[in-house]
């Protein structure tokens, strides 16, 4: 599946939330069940700090895909990581750095990617595509 | 309960509390950050700019004279609200930043050395921390701080071991924004003056909540933000004993701070404009006083005995809920309730709050020492102005409950 083809899975299984607590719940649950990292890279270096939550992002480059791993300390950031996780994970460099995270936008969370939010999660997507950037210019 | 507090007026007198967010009524307990203003304050900085605005201390036309005296006006009520001698000592800054930064800058010029100490102390807001330690690392000084302990109680012996003859200024918060301590200034005033020592006081969190009287202080600097007492943004006052700001060196240069200018010399004007360079926030500026004019309506100690009811009073609603703890737990208190539940995060519980109506604010509130030392990533802050209501706590406690439901 292309990133758009994920984008465009979520949006449709949002769309059959019929309010906002379905909706979080839901998140809060993503958080809860998803073991995101290796407590050995939760370091300092891997560590996003956002004023309000910390994201942790560790990134691994096999045969020409970027697999991510990420974990935070609050729980809806941490519901809201696996969903970035799940859409960017797994693809190659050029892919990642061209992406366009419209779903985020369209399930209703665009406010959790705010700079002013200051959780961590705008600095760790922009983080992932630094990432694949500097594959692509290697 | 305060039974002939008019709550049912106050409310209808700030706009702003009629509207909804996310479907439901808003609940205001972000006040700690900053207030909602009164319909008089909105209504002033509108008629400002349509009747009368104009540049002050400049224009010998009609609207420049009304637009300075209007200023004048404002700075007056400022002076006689916290009791000062003279209306040269108010300083209208940008805010409590401002004005902190204006004393670490002017004050710390002309008083302090190298080896010099400047002493803060524990539960300081990061502006009553950053500035001096910009200052201790110009002037090769160094920053003490006071501890306090477990409650958010200032270590009042440690503070006597600190005081020395290296000492050059206290600086310290009348109120803790983040742990809710009212701090015992007046017994600390007098020690540091024993010591031969000024003391700035942060008022951001205490000018409104309480009355308080510069000269019976006896405080040398005193600061504070307009917005966090249902004034405009943008506007603060630095209040200084008139010998300190004399012998002060201007902080910056510009129009209206100048007595005679020529390319070898400038001299300086007088307090207060010797400390106010360029055109001010007029109209904020004259619409703080306006604030003040409301405060007062409703009267400055029937508001904090009311706020005090509300502050016992959601403290022990808020502790019925199992999980809960609150940080911040001095005998004295103003204002501000700090919270944690559970192992909840408290970013979890700001997002649910605020899909439910309720404002709170979330995080390290600019105190990340404080943070430290509980060992906690932040607390959610419920705090109160004089509008807030019980209703809006039980509110506040119901959203924390479905909030610990969800999350826990």
């Amino acid at each position: 599946m292309t990133i758009n083809d994920i984008q465009d899975e979520l949006i449709t299984d949002f769309s059959f939330f019929e309010d906002w607590m379905s909706k979080y719940e839901y998140i809060i649950q993503l958080g809860k069940e998803l073991p995101l990292i290796a407590e050995e890279y939760k370091t300092d270096q891997r560590l996003i700090k956002g004023c309000q939550s910390k994201v942790w992002l560790h990134a691994d480059y096999r045969d020409g895909l970027i697999h991510f791993t990420a974990d935070s300390d609050a729980i809806i950031t941490k519901g809201l990581v696996s969903l970035m996780v799940k859409v960017l994970s797994g693809h190659t460099p050029a892919e990642i750095a061209g992406s366009d995270l419209y779903f985020i936008d369209q399930i209703g969370l665009k406010e959790h990617l705010s700079p002013t939010r200051a959780n961590g999660l705008l600095s760790m997507v922009k983080q992932m595509k630094l990432y694949a950037i500097a594959l692509i210019n290697v | 309960m305060s039974k002939n507090y008019p709550i049912e007026q106050i409310r209808r007198d700030f706009p702003i509390l009629g509207r909804e967010v996310n479907g439901k009524p808003l609940i205001y307990l972000d006040n700690g950050a900053t207030t909602q203003k009164p319909r008089s304050v909105i209504d002033a900085i509108s008629g400002y700019y349509s009747e009368i605005n104009s540049n002050i201390h400049r224009g010998v036309h009609h609207l420049s004279q009304l637009a300075t005296d209007a200023y004048e006006i404002s700075r007056s009520r400022i002076r006689q609200f916290i009791g000062a001698a003279h209306d040269h000592e108010i300083i209208m800054t940008t805010g409590t930043t401002g004005g902190i930064n204006l004393v670490a800058y002017s004050y710390g010029k002309e008083f302090v050395h190298p080896g010099d100490e400047i002493l803060i102390s524990e539960m300081e807001h990061h502006s009553n921390i950053v500035p001096w330690q910009l200052l201790c690392a110009e002037r090769g000084a160094n920053l003490k701080v006071i501890p306090m302990d477990e409650r958010g109680v200032l270590d009042m012996e440690a503070y006597g071991r600190l005081l020395n003859e290296k000492t050059k200024l206290v600086a310290l918060t009348y109120v803790s924004n983040s742990l809710g301590t009212i701090n015992p200034v007046g017994e600390i005033i007098t020690r540091a003056h024993a010591a031969g020592v000024p003391v700035l006081l942060d008022a951001a969190q205490a000018v409104h909540h309480i009355r308080m009287d510069v000269q019976t202080l006896d405080v040398d600097f005193l600061v504070f933000s307009g917005h966090k007492m249902y004034g405009p943004t943008g506007v603060g006052v630095l209040y200084g004993k008139e010998k300190w700001l004399n012998a002060m060196p201007p902080y910056q240069g510009g129009g209206d701070m100048i007595k005679q200018v020529t390319f070898e010399k400038t001299t300086f004007n007088e307090l207060p404009f010797k400390f106010e360079a360029g055109t001010p926030n007029i109209e904020a500026g004259i619409c703080l006083g306006e604030a003040i004019n409301y405060i007062e309506s409703i009267g400055l100690d029937a508001i904090a005995q009311y706020e005090n009811d509300l502050l016992q009073y959601a403290t022990g609603k808020l502790l019925e809920i199992d999980g809960l703890r609150i940080i911040g737990t001095a005998p004295e208190k103003s204002g501000v309730i700090s919270f944690l539940l559970g192992e909840v995060h408290p970013y979890d519980v700001g997002v649910i709050l605020d899909k439910l109506g309720v404002a709170v604010r979330t995080g390290h509130h600019c105190t990340q020492p404080v943070m430290d030392k509980f060992g906690i990533p932040g607390t959610v802050r419920a705090s109160i102005a004089m509008y807030n209501t019980r209703e809006d706590i039980d509110t506040l406690v119901a959203a924390v409950g479905r909030a610990g439901q969800m999350l826990q």
